[in-house]
């Protein structure tokens, strides 16, 4: 069975239809990369998944869990949700090291010491052990970026969403970030990431999925969607991103 | 028992009019002086600004309870012969003038500097600048604080009680004297009394920020105990 | 115009001063755990629970301090409640001051980026968890420096409670007072001593203040 399944996803916001009935699947240790116009409910879609946002209609299926169903321990199901905001979201009270171990022992319960370890070691997978002692406001966006998403690799998570992860970034950030990402990619990780960024969705992604005006419209290998897209608005939309980024985007 | 409440409303009320100009008096005397005493802190030679800064030092850590017998009892124990309802003007007010000439200072510093720049620029005498382009601006930042202080006076007022003016809370304790059954109704009508008094000047104060709004103007909030 | 003042006065002057200082300290105490509640309540509570908490800091913040001493003062025992006075003060004061520190906790709180409690639960806390690990450290923090001026002004509020006849350092001022007619003499000791106190918070709660410092806490949210 697929690790996570998204059916029927619809959300409104008083007069705006942001989301109107998205489908997908997500099987483990696969990476996909949602692209699109900006405000086309990317982020929303995110948000339903781990029910930051609750959906109008829709479920979602983490392996056996059904996400949605009001029965089911959404505390519990999060923990195993990693989620990485485009503001990063690090807790501005806290070191780095603090970030990653306050959900080690108030969620999951574990010992100081072994959370510890267990929050050094990840610090050190994304290449922030020398950091440790240091507070947000101490760090550069990139590093703080860094930082978060170690927080969510910490929780030993299924899955993880990226909202966005670099657009908050100065340009010259965005590079360490995407790295931690694409090693994530290679090492099994089933990640859900929301970007711009055309470079690292066409070299780790399993498949791109295009969506405007809050549905899904077309869905495929990178490969196939960047060289000869079927939608007619996936051709708009790729157009314009070369006329952008130049050769770089695409 | 509430009834008899309902039938002294006009009697509460009455001492409540001498509430509201308490409340008159000391604003007048707090804005008079609370102004002289910000433009000495500004303008003033340093001295002159030292002064200013230990007077409202002064009035802002004494209790007003302790103001208002200081200016009544001290002043008669030297002699001189004062009402009860003028030392509570003058005590309070004062008090009122240390904190409404930081208020004044915090609204006229807020005002640009590139403001008074370009006043000069186009030729403005210094008098000119200051009633045509810094008073209009600092007087819209002032508001917000402004109507906290009027808060925090008009409750003050109630402690005029204790230098022996007839106000409100005076009138409310000859209600219980004479019969202690009132004691909760006669309290509790003075409070429902100010609070609607209260809220009706705050929404005044309001009406008055929205009428002088500008857009893209923002009043600088100056966090302080109403 | 002669400046007398005996010493031997003290003493008296100084069994006021460890009521006030106690009042003070008690209620800006008791006043800040029910603050606290109150602008959880209003932030994060529903419909019902938030309407509640407004109620009631606007009812505490619209009616005069004195007033509400002598409610409970007077009014308790007229309902057949009877408190120590020493206690009637303390909650009066109390519950005056909670209000007041309800809306500085109310804007901290407010202040603090939602992006915080999102990431709180994105993690798994609960919505009590992440107000308690994540939302409260911050907020206290934050209110440090307007939470001065509270100190403050609850010292200058306690000197009410001479008023239903509960000794503290202005009522121990008046004892002498009306027995010497040493009037101004004593109110300005009494005046100095007040000062004297003020500053002392003021230096304290700076110390506290930079003890606690997180860098970047209390500039911009982010």
């Amino acid at each position: 069975m697929s690790l996570l399944l998204v059916e029927n996803i619809h959300k409104r916001y008083a007069e705006e239809a942001v989301l109107q009935g998205v489908s997908f699947q997500l099987e483990a240790g696969e990476t996909k990369v949602i692209i699109g116009r900006s405000g086309t409910g990317k982020s929303t879609l995110l948000r339903c998944i781990n029910q930051l946002t609750k959906p109008d209609r829709g479920n979602v299926w983490l392996e056996q869990a059904e996400v949605t169903s009001p029965k089911t321990n959404i505390h519990h199901v999060r923990s195993q949700i990693g989620f990485v905001f485009q503001s990063f979201n690090l807790f501005a009270h806290l070191t780095a090291l603090e970030n990653l171990r306050i959900g080690l022992t108030r969620v999951k319960r574990i010992g100081k010491r072994q959370a510890t370890d267990r929050a050094r070691a990840e610090l050190s997978r994304v290449g922030m052990l020398d950091k440790v002692d240091a507070y947000p406001a101490e760090l550069s966006g990139g590093q703080q970026q860094r930082v978060a998403i170690a927080r969510a690799l910490a929780m030993d998570p299924k899955l993880i969403l990226f909202d966005e992860p670099t657009s908050a970034l100065d340009p010259e950030l965005i590079g360490e970030v995407l790295d931690v990402m694409i090693a994530l990619a290679k090492s099994g990780m089933t990640m859900l990431v929301v970007t711009h960024e055309m470079g690292f969705a066409r070299s780790v992604a399993h498949e791109i999925i295009f969506m405007e005006g809050g549905k899904i419209l077309e869905q495929g290998p990178p490969a196939r969607f960047f060289s000869a897209p079927e939608h007619p608005r996936s051709a708009e939309f790729l157009r314009k991103i070369s006329d952008l980024y130049g050769q770089e985007g695409v | 028992m509430w009834e008899s409440i309902w039938e002294s409303l006009p009697f509460l009320l009455q001492g409540m009019t001498i509430n509201v100009l308490l409340l008159l008096g000391i604003i007048a005397v707090g804005i008079t002086a609370g102004l002289g005493v910000a433009t000495l802190q500004i303008y003033g030679h340093w001295t002159l600004s030292g002064v200013a800064i230990g007077y409202a030092w002064f009035f802002r850590g004494v209790p007003e309870l302790v103001l208002l017998m200081l200016v009544y009892f001290g002043l008669n124990q030297f002699g001189i012969r004062i009402s009860p309802f003028l030392a509570a003007v003058a005590a309070l007010g004062l008090r009122s003038s240390a904190y409404q000439s930081q208020i004044f200072r915090g609204a006229i510093q807020a005002v640009h500097p590139g403001q008074s720049l370009a006043a000069q620029s186009i030729g403005m005498t210094k008098l000119q600048m200051i009633f045509r382009v810094i008073l209009p601006q600092a007087l819209r930042f002032s508001i917000a604080p402004w109507s906290n202080e009027f808060t925090s006076v008009f409750k003050d007022t109630t402690l005029a009680y204790a230098i022996g003016v007839i106000e409100i809370l005076r009138r409310a304790r000859y209600l219980v004297a004479r019969d202690f059954a009132l004691t909760i109704p006669a309290l509790v009508a003075v409070a429902v009394i100010f609070f609607v008094f209260v809220s009706a000047g705050n929404r005044g104060l309001q009406v008055l920020e929205s009428k002088l709004y500008i857009p893209g103007f923002e009043s600088k909030q100056v966090s302080r105990r109403a | 115009m002669e400046f007398v003042f005996d010493w031997s006065w003290m003493p008296l002057l100084a069994t006021g001063l460890r009521v006030t200082v106690e009042l003070t300290v008690g209620c800006v105490l008791l006043g800040g755990v029910l603050g606290l509640l109150l602008a959880i309540g209003r932030v994060y509570g529903g419909g019902i629970v938030s309407r509640l908490c407004s109620v009631y800091i606007q009812v505490f913040r619209g009616t005069p301090l004195l007033v509400q001493l002598m409610l409970l003062f007077f009014g308790l025992p007229a309902a057949g409640i009877y408190l120590s006075p020493f206690v009637s003060g303390l909650l009066a004061l109390s519950m005056n001051s909670a209000a007041f520190q309800a809306e500085y906790f109310r804007g901290a709180i407010q202040s603090i980026a939602s992006g915080q409690m999102q990431a709180g639960l994105s993690i798994g806390l609960t919505k009590w968890q992440a107000i308690r690990f994540v939302v409260v450290p911050q907020a206290l923090r934050l209110v440090l420096p307007p939470w001065s001026n509270e100190v403050i002004y609850m010292l200058k509020g306690s000197s009410m409670v001479y008023l239903v006849s509960l000794p503290d350092l202005l009522g121990m001022g008046r004892v002498i007072a009306s027995q010497t007619f040493r009037y101004f003499e004593i109110l300005i000791v009494v005046a100095v001593m007040y000062l004297a106190m003020v500053l002392i918070i003021t230096l304290l709660l700076r110390v506290i203040e930079r003890r606690v410092r997180v860098p970047g806490l209390g500039t911009t949210g982010r």
